[in-house]
């Protein structure tokens, strides 16, 4: 107890209110816990009905089924856009940003009535969000355009939300802060610096997207004429495109943790990773003006600047990630003697364990579908063939479906058994489940964008446009029947593993067996233990001892980690050749642009 | 070499070391990659490049921008069809296309080789400027003329679909460019 209280002092005169986890050894603030768990629970269950309108939309686009009437499919897919890349995604972070501040750095939760108050305003506003946009109000997709008007109610509701979430950021910080203050942490571990890394970028991105929806909220309550597109689009996309960096950065500090814990993996050079880190900061917000390259308004040197040579500075990041990352598993299993050959590691790999398969596969979509999609589109002059076609949220769903949301599941079937202190209802589900979403994704996507290459747009109930007085043939193609009806199965499968990750968290929360030492399965001790001589505390897992398997060693040249040198140059190849092709297609177009 | 740091805990001492061979490999091959992306875009395709996206941006009126391609559907106009006129223009001039919910008007006919500075803008919401099937794509703004230099180089029948949201009757709102050949 003694001992607690000199690492804990902040709980000198308060026992009782914190536990030490029986698995990680971590200390864990109960006020704390609670708000990880509400915030948690609320994410999930967002996800529950983002997917459930998911399924509805691409039942729609699939054109065999063509599910929905045209203004229910209007409205769904801004609601759906909003419940998925806003609502489930924050309130996820916003647990995993508490749980970063207070018990991955064995710190208490500073105020937790702050807490509580940012909870309310962000559900309090995304269920008016979700109100007018489901009765029909506010059927203005996501990124709600002015002069397309929704109710004044809207934009109110997204306003409280991103204040609330603001709330939140600072909370993170004045944590983090008042931690290192009272000398409980001193440098952050790497999950809590990706996530601080996050909050950094989030604060810059809400605060860009309050100052777009605050004076449209003016205009729609009647106290302001008009509003700029140009500069709310502007405004806007400095929010909506920089969420998704708070995703990126979370999400890799996400890969980083799933690593370590299922592999004992440490990154190879900290330095290395923590600078990748401080690129997102400087130069991720570029991703904005990705937006915006084919509109009117902007010069054409800014906009060739901005996504030609700021950019790529982020993207140097990213790409720095991609290799540390599988290099410190690589790392780490040659370690543990599985050593033989380039890929022998990747043999012995744990495949059955939901962190390990979730960090492989949301890796792999991430890096091949999403990311290199992503360079591609930002490309000024390759974007004027892709901009608001289907490729756009096929690359969106790659990043943040894909990859970030498979990797927060990952993360959920450690942190609800630990938090929740519970058994898992389904592990099984859980093992084979990954592999089902990641599936499903894969298919979803390579339909959505191909039916994008070929010119079918985004946000359009049909693209056989029955009605249209100069209707036209153009889509009534097999190959785009054949595209949409991929996207449609893609989204059947991956609606399927949602829902199996979902009745399995849900189902644990409520209903898991109650337990001080959940099983989580195999998690490597070194990820807690403080030094190599020190005795790990874990708890969990199957005791197996680390270093009990036969050695197999490879000569390998002075490199760490060779396997993945290959790997990533074949990933590097891969993006190369799409990257050429990508302008071969630009060039083939039979019209002269200048 | 220091001991490495799990990533879930703070590392101690000094955490800053030199970089192995692999990770100086690396960071040299993807450096060299982002300066080829940077000059690809910056300095070999407007070089070499018979398609860029070097939009003239002006403001306008939405009340002048209807008038304007009023004019000009009145002086060129050579039939309708579907209700719709349809505009012949001569080589080299201004075309006025006009978007709002859920048309765009008039319907071009241009010759194949020939020159022509589109000029585009919107009478109410967002739409978006979408020429198939060559997949070409730009983004109109009410009170904003997006403005490109566009040379057909291919016959046919082009169609113009709106690919930004723009209210319930989005998927009706189709356009049609027809290019002939010179001495048609």
């Amino acid at each position: 107890m003694a001992a607690i209280a000199q690492e804990f002092p902040g709980y000198r005169m308060k026992i009782a209110i914190w536990r030490r986890c029986g698995v990680t050894g971590l200390v864990i603030d109960r006020s704390a816990e609670r708000l990880i768990m509400v915030n948690a629970v609320t994410a999930v269950l967002f996800l529950a009905f983002g997917g459930t309108m998911a399924l509805t939309i691409a039942l729609t686009r699939w054109r065999a089924v063509h599910l929905l009437p045209a203004d229910w499919f209007y409205r769904l897919v801004g609601a759906h856009g909003l419940t998925m890349l806003i609502f489930w995604i924050l309130f996820f972070e916003v647990a995993a940003l508490i749980f970063g501040s207070t018990v991955m750095i064995n710190a208490p939760m500073v105020a937790p009535t702050l807490a509580w108050v940012y909870y309310s305003m962000m559900l309090g506003g995304a269920l008016l969000v979700e109100t007018t946009a489901l009765s029909g109000h506010a059927t203005v997709m996501m990124t709600a355009y002015p002069p397309l008007k929704a109710t004044s109610w809207f934009y109110l509701g997204l306003l409280i939300f991103a204040v609330g979430a603001l709330l939140a950021l600072f909370h993170f910080i004045i944590n983090v802060t008042v931690a290192r203050v009272r000398g409980q942490v001193q440098t952050l571990p790497l999950l809590t610096f990706a996530l601080l890394a996050a909050a950094i970028i989030g604060i810059w991105t809400l605060a860009s997207g309050a100052a777009a929806i605050f004076p449209a909220w003016l205009w729609a309550i009647g106290a302001k004429s008009s509003v700029d597109p140009g500069v709310y689009r502007l405004l806007f996309w400095g929010f909506g495109h920089g969420a998704q960096q708070i995703n990126l950065a979370a999400m890799i500090g996400i890969w980083y943790a799933l690593a370590t814990l299922t592999t004992g993996a440490k990154p190879l050079n900290e330095g290395l990773s923590r600078f990748a880190f401080l690129l997102y900061i400087v130069f991720i917000n570029m991703g904005s003006i990705h937006h915006i390259l084919v509109d009117p308004g902007l010069g054409g040197w800014l906009r060739g600047v901005n996504t030609s040579y700021f950019v790529y500075a982020a993207v140097l990041g990213s790409m720095i990630h991609a290799f540390t990352i599988p290099a410190s598993v690589e790392v780490a299993l040659r370690e543990k003697g599985y050593g033989r050959g380039l890929f022998g590691w990747l043999k012995r790999a744990p495949w059955g364990e939901p962190g390990f398969s979730v960090l492989v596969l949301s890796f792999w979509l991430f890096g091949v579908m999403g990311g290199i999609s992503g360079v591609i589109m930002g490309s000024v002059q390759v974007n004027m063939i892709q901009h608001n076609t289907l490729i756009s949220p096929a690359h969106f769903h790659m990043t943040v479906v894909a990859g970030t949301t498979l990797a927060f599941m990952g993360f959920t079937y450690y942190l609800v058994p630990l938090i929740f202190q519970r058994e898992h209802i389904l592990p099984r589900w859980a093992r084979i489940q990954p592999y089902i979403f990641a599936l499903g994704m894969t298919i979803f996507g390579l339909g959505m964008g191909f039916a994008g290459h070929q010119g079918v747009p985004r946000r359009d109930w049909d693209p056989t446009f029955p009605g249209a007085p100069l209707a036209t043939d153009i889509f009534k193609t097999t190959t785009v029947n054949i595209s949409l009806a991929c996207l449609g199965i893609g989204a059947i499968i991956a609606v399927i593993g949602g829902t199996m990750f979902v009745i399995n968290t849900a189902g644990t929360v409520f209903f898991g067996k109650r337990s001080a030492q959940p099983n989580i399965g195999k998690i490597s001790p070194l990820a807690f233990a403080t030094s190599a001589t020190t005795v790990p505390i874990v708890a969990g897992g199957t005791g197996e001892g680390e270093r009990e398997h036969t050695k197999h060693t490879m000569q390998t040249g002075g490199f760490e980690a060779p396997g993945t040198l290959v790997l990533a140059f074949a990933w590097l190849l891969l993006f190369v050749i799409l990257y050429a092709y990508s302008w071969f297609e630009l060039s083939s177009v039979s019209w002269s642009i200048k | 070499m220091e001991e490495r740091t799990s990533t879930w805990l703070a590392p101690r001492g000094i955490w800053w070391h030199r970089f192995g061979r692999d990770e100086k490999m690396w960071l040299a091959v993807i450096i060299v990659w982002a300066v080829a992306m940077f000059v690809m875009i910056m300095f070999i395709w407007p070089a070499i490049g018979q398609q860029q996206a070097d939009i003239q941006s002006y403001r306008v009126d939405p009340v002048e921008f209807s008038t304007l391609t009023a004019q000009f559907t009145e002086k060129y106009k050579v039939g309708e069809e579907n209700g719709f006129p349809v505009v012949a223009p001569p080589p080299g001039s201004d075309v006025y296309l006009q978007a709002s919910r859920f048309q765009w008007t008039p319907i071009l006919k241009l010759q194949k080789g020939e020159t022509y500075r589109f000029l585009i803008s919107s009478l109410d919401v967002e739409h978006g400027f979408s020429l198939q099937p060559d997949n070409v794509n730009f983004q109109i703004l009410p009170g904003y003329i997006t403005g490109l230099k566009m040379t057909p180089h291919e016959t046919g029948e082009f169609t113009v679909v709106c690919n930004e949201f723009c209210g319930l009757g989005h998927h009706v709102m189709v356009g049609r460019i027809i290019v002939t050949d010179d001495d048609n």
